[in-house]
């Protein structure tokens, strides 16, 4: 199924990417592409194959609830875009 | 004089004996920097300060009589791994006076080691990419010839040690980003077993595959810089708390009874002749040592293009969805913006066409309607991907196969067909989704002077069997000796070679 400037629209939401009238047309025509060539996969029958997300097998290591650090809190907001004191500021979310 | 070695083992001879004090090295490679860096654009940053402070303790501690593999040896870094108080990048708009308040875990150990830091590489904007065109900084070209790309991501850091600004230099490998470029520029480079070396502080791309690894000119210098960066690390949940074997006691240059496999599908249709002959004849060297060849198959190994870029992308779409505005790097938008509209202003701002187009393509794969016709179905190729590996390895310890079709293309060739681009990894990915150590070191050149790369592949956590191959191969012939002779700028402008690819 071919990909449309609705699907575009749609998934650039999603991803929260504006995009300008040319990038809209040409990710459409990318994405077409790319689709079309990952079609192959299709031609694999894999009913019975179990997925690989990961290829080590490994616990989810735990470890103690332990404070290891010291209060960091000015340096971490240090490249924050807005804040005041160690707040992050952004745009009023709710009218 | 130019006083700097060719390597890390004869700088290590030179300073261990106290001919040459770490400063004197480190400025002779921040002298090269300046010389060549006006043509190659390897790195976003020459450290200069840091690397004499990092030079005068090396040489403290040179004086008190320690001796390690690493101490005064200059290294860049793609500037993909946070550095405390030095801006980073990761070759995007979007992390625009970003100055890190910590260190990555590699450069860590890199500083323990006494490793003096001469500056951060180019790179594809966050690692995305094969020809290092994507960086949002401009392009970086490959020492062999300046109007060639010198493969990518880690385009910087290859190109960085292929022209003798450093001797040696880490990059990220999520697809082939360490092996296709030291491909292209002529040099070792090693992308270890997935969980080998810690990613703590490395910016993310796709975590399910990305991995640090070293580039030199040597084998034996790769071993040293692995044995430093390698190791568990409890800040990075995929690190694996195995002990790190000392490699280079690995490299015995004995390969006899050593079982080569080659598989097929990588001699395949679309291979340059010139590369295969190469790497046939690599081959042959090896058996000419002792080594006992025989035929392996990887038959899905067609597949792994399409598999890499849903499961590279979807994770991607995920990793990036913090570059948001808020915590750190750019804010874009206009008053009156809302937060959403906010978001999508500063995200279409920051990021360019190439990271755009694998985010979309990653959420899309990952959306409603699409999840199992997609990225499930890419989960399950990646599992056949890994079982032919498996199989392979039963019937021999290390794979030798081309690393990439061809030699370096032209800068411009490929940047605006997004496919041509990705089918340059068509023997690199298969690699990261089987989470395997992959090696390139140069076996040949074509006959417009430019390196071809051997990848030899070996089982989770066997990095010492590629080593030691590559190491016995590098003993047996003379490729890795062979350097550019990068032109002067003016040089190139007369010529009218910067045209084109300027940026």
């Amino acid at each position: 199924m071919p990909v449309s400037l609705k699907d575009v629209d749609h998934i650039a939401l999603l991803a929260r990417l504006g995009l300008t009238e040319q990038e809209r047309t040409s990710l459409r025509a990318d994405l077409d592409a790319i689709l079309g060539y990952i079609a192959k996969l299709e031609t694999l029958d894999t009913r019975t194959v179990e997925p690989t997300a990961h290829v080590i097998e490994l616990p989810t290591p735990l470890r103690e609830d332990r404070v290891v650090n010291d209060d960091q809190a000015e340096a971490m907001v240090a490249n924050a875009p807005d804040r005041e004191r160690t707040y992050l500021r952004v745009p009023k979310i709710i009218e | 004089m130019d006083q700097r070695p060719a390597s890390i083992a004869a700088a290590r001879a030179a300073l261990d004996r106290r001919e040459l004090s770490a400063t004197e090295l480190t400025r002779a490679f921040l002298a090269r920097t300046e010389g060549v860096e006006p043509v190659l654009h390897a790195l976003l940053e020459v450290t200069s300060e840091r690397a004499l402070a990092d030079a005068a303790v090396a040489d403290e501690r040179l004086a008190r009589g320690e001796r390690t593999p690493l101490l005064g040896i200059p290294v860049v870094l793609k500037d993909i791994f946070a550095t405390r108080g030095i801006r980073t990048t990761s070759g995007s708009r979007i992390l625009e006076g970003f100055v890190p308040p910590y260190d990555s875990d590699a450069v860590t150990r890199l500083a323990r080691a006494g490793a003096v830091l001469i500056g951060k590489a180019n790179l594809d904007e966050f690692a995305m990419g094969s020809s290092t065109e994507n960086s949002a900084f401009g392009i970086t070209r490959n020492p062999w010839d300046p109007t060639r790309v010198p493969g990518g991501s880690s385009g910087g850091s290859a190109a960085a040690v292929a022209a003798g600004e450093a001797l040696a230099a880490l990059g990220t490998d999520t697809g082939g980003s360490v092996r296709l470029p030291a491909s292209y520029c002529g040099v070792a480079g090693l992308k270890p077993t997935y969980g080998r070396v810690s990613r703590f502080g490395v910016i993310a791309y796709a975590s399910s595959l990305d991995q640090v690894g070293p580039f030199a000119w040597t084998v034996r210098d790769l071993a040293d810089v692995l044995g430093v960066v390698a190791g568990h690390d409890p800040r990075d949940s995929t690190s694996v708390p195995r002990p790190v074997p000392d490699y280079a006691s690995e490299l015995t240059g004995d390969v006899r009874g050593l079982r080569v496999g080659v598989p097929r599908e990588y001699f395949a249709e679309g291979i340059a002749p010139e590369v295969e002959r190469a790497v046939r004849a690599a081959i042959d060297v090896l058996a000419g040592l002792g080594a006992r060849v025989v035929d392996v198959e990887l038959p899905h190994t067609p597949y792994a293009i399409a598999t890499y870029y849903l499961v590279a992308t979807a994770e991607a779409s995920s990793n990036l969805a913090r570059y948001d505005g808020v915590k750190y790097g750019l804010r874009a938008g206009e008053d009156g913006d809302g937060l959403l509209d906010m978001y999508r202003h500063t995200r279409d701002a920051g990021f360019g066409a190439e990271v755009k187009r694998r985010i979309m393509l990653g959420t899309y794969a990952l959306s409603a309607g699409y999840y199992d016709a997609y990225y499930l179905k890419a989960l399950k190729v990646r599992t056949l991907i890994r079982r032919d590996f498996g199989e392979a390895f039963e019937r021999c310890d290390v794979i030798a196969a081309p690393t990439a079709p061809t030699t370096a293309f032209r800068i411009g060739e490929k940047v605006s067909d997004p496919l041509a681009m990705y089918l340059s990894d068509v023997f690199t990915t298969s690699v990261n989704l089987a989470g395997l150590p992959g090696l390139s070191i140069p076996c040949g050149f074509d006959a417009d002077g430019l390196p071809i790369g051997l990848q030899l592949i070996a089982p989770a956590f066997g990095e010492e069997i590629a080593l030691r191959a590559g190491d016995a191969y590098q003993r047996a012939t003379d490729w890795h000796e062979r350097r550019p002779d990068v032109p002067a700028a003016a040089g190139l402008e007369r010529a009218g070679r910067l045209e084109g690819g300027a940026a």
